[in-house]
């Protein structure tokens, strides 16, 4: 038996912010579960499975949470899953799940990402004493930006491309109704001028702590085709899936440009026939919660050559009108709910494909990666979706 | 599927929304409008933790107890991690010789922190730095004093300053900072992969 092919047939996305006070964490899923199901015009009960990820426990200082999240979704006696790959963990949930149905073993699985950032402080859970880790790293940002300062000194790229990519996903956010930041007033000089967080890296090009949660449908064939027959909105069809990870420390290894995240790209590629990636992919949702890594990814995955990426950012490439969009959606620079944040990287990319995304919808897309990395830039998720059945 | 049946699918009686009790009469709040539900609270929560090292952390804690930065070899490619969990993240085997590395070490990349990291963090802005003791595969972090922070720079050369012998723990804090010292700068390129 051959394995069955997978589409994505629902998206459905909470309104991100810094506190949804106004539903507990149950209620963020079910928000977002509810609107993937509609979006598949399905029902809980014609779900077979659901795989469920987000960031380690210690973020919210809840332990397992997903036994009981399966009540309130309405999915009591259904197989749940969780997968646990830290800030990679929304694209690796993804996959498992089409997994699970290209395997054959399910038609219809729910997937599920999300992070109520506001009931801890993900900073300070990241910032562990000793003995647990060595000295003082100071959060995400302070254990990040010495290689983005390593990239700056081996790319020599313009000081300002952190700026213009900030800029850009910020603006790209007014346009995503559910996106976290809305700044209207954001400009150059406004990013420019913010403060100085973990040098080189300013406030305006740090991604922001958010709640939300997004789901999507995955359908096999039978399922997809009746399910786009009913909703009328075309399957985006997944071409290619891969995950790869290494050591967080290791000889020789590389954290600009990770062994990994090359592999796992080179992969993907090879599923879909990709070969020339930035003539053949039409829109790419990555994720880059601190500006620099857009061009450290642009490279790290293949679309430009060692130290060359941030000319993409410069030239506009990456903008919505460019040649290779990259985050339309206002990327996780605009919303960062750690757990759902690679997912929604994953569902931007269905949205684009679909024909859904809005307001930032790139005309014509066939062809869109969704890339998410996690862990100390060790672990690497991706798929290529596209409208043609493959 | 079908379009027919509610998005909720909750089979009849499965869930019920509980009511929340709702105090009467003579237990309400009178006259005073002001009082609003409350609906989040902020508060502090930690857990005490007996920490048992292991074999190989054990080895290098105690090794800073006596002023000594103690790494592990792997036993296939000689490279020295430090501080090590016990294996070679790279052959997956363990490690089994301690090897002294440093003190003398060197930057392989850093940043200027901003922002406040509690009360035992420097007053800011400091640098944290990742450092490549001399002899280890791989950097440790600490914090850079005694340099003014724009004239720290990837390859500067220092050593950690420790805390005053009588205080000297078996504590990663036996090393409270790192300095700069009078020896010429590493090329960068010689640091890619050590970081």
């Amino acid at each position: 038996m051959s394995p069955d092919r997978v589409a994505v047939v629902g998206v459905g996305q909470t309104k991100y912010s810094a506190i949804r006070g106004d539903v507990s964490m149950p209620g963020l899923l079910r928000e977002a579960a509810y609107r993937a199901l509609a979006d598949a015009h399905m029902t809980m009960n014609d779900i077979d499975a659901v795989v469920v990820g987000k960031a380690p426990d210690f973020f919210e200082g809840m332990m397992m949470p997903e036994p009981y999240l399966a009540e309130a979704l309405g999915a009591v006696g259904k197989p749940l899953l969780r997968v646990h790959t830290a800030g990679s963990v929304g694209g690796s949930t993804a996959i498992v799940a089409a997994s699970h149905v290209e395997s054959g073993v399910h038609e219809r699985v729910l997937t599920i990402g999300w992070e109520q950032q506001s009931v801890s402080e993900a900073m300070w859970a990241l910032s562990f004493p000793i003995p647990f880790q060595q000295q003082l790293v100071a959060g995400a940002g302070g254990y990040f930006a010495p290689f983005i300062r390593e990239y700056m000194r081996r790319s020599d790229a313009p000081e300002d491309i952190g700026i213009l990519v900030a800029l850009k996903d910020r603006l790209n956010a007014l346009k995503n109704p559910y996106a976290h930041l809305h700044e209207p007033d954001i400009t150059y000089d406004s990013v420019k001028d913010s403060m100085m967080l973990w040098e080189p890296i300013r406030y305006s090009e740090t991604c922001p702590s958010s709640d939300g949660a997004i789901a999507m449908v995955l359908a096999n064939s039978e399922a997809a085709e009746a399910s786009s027959a009913s909703s009328g909105v075309p399957p985006a069809w997944i071409h290619g899936t891969s995950m790869r990870s290494e050591p967080a420390t290791a000889s020789g290894r590389d954290q600009v440009s990770p062994q990994a995240g090359k592999d796992c790209a080179a992969d993907v590629f090879s599923q879909a026939g990709i070969t020339k990636p930035l003539e053949q992919i039409d829109v790419v949702e990555m994720y880059v919660p601190f500006s620099w890594y857009e061009p450290m990814w642009l490279e790290n995955i293949g679309f430009a050559e060692e130290g060359s990426g941030w000319k993409l950012t410069e030239n506009g490439t990456t903008e919505m009108t460019g040649a290779l969009p990259v985050n339309c959606s206002g990327g996780v620079l605009s919303t960062n709910p750690i757990g759902a944040s690679g997912m929604i990287r994953f569902g931007e990319a269905a949205l684009q494909v679909r024909g859904q995304a809005g307001d930032h919808q790139v005309d014509g897309v066939k062809t869109a990666l969704g890339q998410a990395y996690g862990g100390a830039a060790q672990f690497f998720a991706m798929w290529v979706l596209r409208t043609e059945k493959p | 599927m079908s379009e027919d049946r509610p998005i909720s699918a909750f089979p009849d009686g499965l869930w019920t929304q509980p009511q929340p009790s709702v105090p009467s009469g003579d237990d309400t709040v009178s006259g005073d409008d002001t009082v609003s539900e409350v609906q989040r609270i902020r508060t502090p929560a930690s857990f005490v933790y007996d920490y048992t090292p292991g074999r190989a952390p054990s080895r290098f804690l105690r090794g800073l107890a006596e002023k000594k930065i103690l790494g592990e070899k792997c036993p296939v490619s000689g490279d020295v991690y430090v501080p090590s969990r016990g294996m070679s993240p790279v052959e997956g085997l363990p490690t089994t010789e301690a090897v002294e590395v440093g003190p003398k070490a060197t930057i392989t990349s850093f940043c200027v922190v901003h922002i406040g990291f509690g009360e035992n963090a420097p007053p800011t802005p400091f640098v944290s730095a990742l450092i490549l003791p001399d002899g280890a595969a791989v950097s440790l972090y600490g914090t850079i004093l005694g340099i003014p922070h724009g004239d720290v720079r990837i390859g500067l050369r220092v050593e950690p300053v420790w805390l005053p012998h009588d205080q000297l723990t078996t504590s990663f804090e036996n090393i409270t900072h790192w300095e700069p010292i009078d020896e010429p700068d590493v090329a960068a390129e010689r640091l890619k992969g050590h970081m």
